[in-house]
């Protein structure tokens, strides 16, 4: 059977009407949005961990699990990002066991948007498409951008015009035609879904976004395997739209179902968001039915600044499910354990990084993580991006003649040295 | 002068091709009424139970009306309502 047949179709998480595959991202009864359908029974026989190990380390490796019709023709690169046993870090929060799934080492735009992008290109070129576009808080932009070069694409990014300044030149770098939205991201989002209507383009996150969400669950799948193919008791996840949280714990459910994993997860799932943008974590703490739209977010984290998530609902209803909880944590937490993490761990997370592990910190001094279980933390982009935000919290270099006594003084502490 | 509701893509089979229809009323929810009673297809892609579905975002000049007063908020001529399918992004 080929792989093209894996993927059924698309069905409404609402009311469960089937779609073909086209590129549609809501169900025209209901508005309700479309998941990609497997025929599970069918992967089974193609799959096993000596296949899957025997292939090349990044995300591609799961490809019968992915939903594209053949061969990857975007990204075959992306994905096998580091699962790093974090030591070090674990020491300085008091838990036993603690793992970093690494993506701010993504390639090729250092954060995870690049699994989803990969995905969701391949199949604008299965479409037929000739321009892309997304409405981004800045890693998708990125991605949407080095990925839509690659494949010869053209590109549209449209973001919100008051974007960290990386990530608006770490998107026109590569040619995209970037377009800064003077509003939040929930209307950079709404105005793109009336071009989509209008150009027929395809967007990632918009008409594409059922395939394109999928590909965040090779984080998942990468996360099992690395761990011997076995799910940890606790995942932490920061939140934007809300996909991808569930997309890692669907790939637990998916690596069962095809017998790559023997026992069912039990993973409890555990959402962390900023203060200034917790329309998620609201929900759950206050045993909401549904999210409360936040009007105007308001953090340094603007990666994760999405006050009308899509997956809201799902991602609320999904961490309650699961067992787990949801946290949100200030700016200044935020900037503490970027650095945290970089002096612990050698690993550089842009702030919804520290978004994460603060939130993991708050939840285990809450008792709702035992100290005693393992942990895996995601972190989801790279701190090269988000620099503004620790410049004021680390020291200056010293400033010294190039004379071995200027550096004794300092060494000696008997001298403030001038600063930069 | 006249009070506009923009229809999307997916509901213009329902609302007879038109991508606007010219309504009458002084709410959202008077608006969308006489868009249902001129189309009485469209009722059931935009309610569900008297309820408006949750994956429907209705917008006046642009501005979410879950921000405003959601249905009861106030309308006139050569505003324009839009109604924007929700499911995007992230």
């Amino acid at each position: 059977m080929p792989a093209s047949k894996f993927a059924t179709g698309l069905q409404c998480k609402v009311c469960g009407k089937l779609y073909p595959k086209s590129p549609i991202n809501f169900c025209t009864d209901d508005f309700g949005p479309l998941e990609v359908v497997y025929d599970y029974a069918a992967i089974r026989p193609h799959v096993s961990r000596a296949i899957i190990e025997s292939r090349p380390r990044n995300m591609w490796r799961y490809r019968e699990l992915l939903p594209i019709d053949g061969a990857p023709t975007v990204g075959p690169q992306v994905g096998g990002t580091p699962l790093i046993r974090a030591d070090r870090l674990a020491e300085a929060i008091g838990v036993d066991r603690l793992w970093i799934k690494n993506d701010a080492v993504n390639f090729p735009t250092l954060s995870f948007k690049d699994r989803v992008v990969s995905v969701a290109l391949s199949k604008a070129r299965e479409f037929g498409f000739k321009t892309v576009g997304c409405a981004s808080t800045g890693n998708l932009a990125n991605s949407v951008a080095a990925n839509a070069a690659q494949a010869g694409l053209e590109a549209y990014v449209f973001v919100p015009s008051d974007l960290e300044k990386a990530k608006i030149l770490g998107t026109s770098v590569f040619g995209a035609k970037v377009v800064g939205v003077t509003g939040t991201y929930d209307e950079v989002n709404r105005l793109c879904t009336q071009v989509a209507f209008k150009y027929n383009w395809g967007f990632v996150n918009i008409n594409l976004r059922p395939f394109y969400a999928e590909g965040s669950k090779s984080m998942g799948f990468e996360i099992a395997e690395d761990l011997g193919w076995r799910f940890p008791k606790h995942v932490v996840c920061p939140m934007a739209g809300g996909s991808l949280i569930g997309k890692i714990h669907k790939s637990f459910e998916e690596l069962y179902k095809v017998g790559l994993v023997a026992e069912a997860p039990q993973t409890k799932m555990y959402g962390a968001q900023a203060a200034g943008c917790n329309p998620i974590t609201d929900c759950v703490k206050a045993n909401r039915d549904r999210h409360k739209p936040v009007r105007k977010p308001n953090t340094i984290c603007k990666s994760l600044a999405i006050g009308d998530p899509a997956d809201g609902y799902f991602s609320a209803q999904l961490i309650k499910n699961s067992g787990g909880w949801a946290e949100d944590v200030t700016d200044d937490e935020i900037v503490e354990n970027m650095l945290l993490l970089a002096r612990t761990e050698g690993v550089f997370a842009e702030t919804a990084g520290g978004v994460t592990l603060a939130v993991t910190r708050k939840l285990i001094e809450q008792g709702r993580i035992p100290r005693n279980e393992e942990i895996v933390i995601c972190v989801t982009g790279n701190g090269l991006k988000t620099q503004d935000c620790v410049a004021e919290a680390v020291d200056r270099p010293a400033l010294i003649k190039p004379a071995l006594d200027a550096f004794d003084a300092i060494y000696a502490g008997t001298r403030e040295p001038a600063l930069v | 002068m006249a009070l506009k509701v923009q229809i999307p893509t997916p509901m213009r089979e329902q609302a007879g091709g038109s991508a606007e229809v010219v309504v009458t009323g002084a709410t959202v929810k008077a608006a969308l009424d006489d868009l249902t009673r001129q189309h009485p297809a469209l009722a059931a892609k935009l309610f569900d139970n008297g309820k408006l579905r949750p994956y429907i975002n209705v917008f006046v000049n642009d501005e979410d009306i879950r921000y405003l007063d959601d249905l009861d908020t106030p309308v006139k001529d050569g505003e324009i309502v839009a109604l924007i399918p929700a499911v995007a992004g992230g």
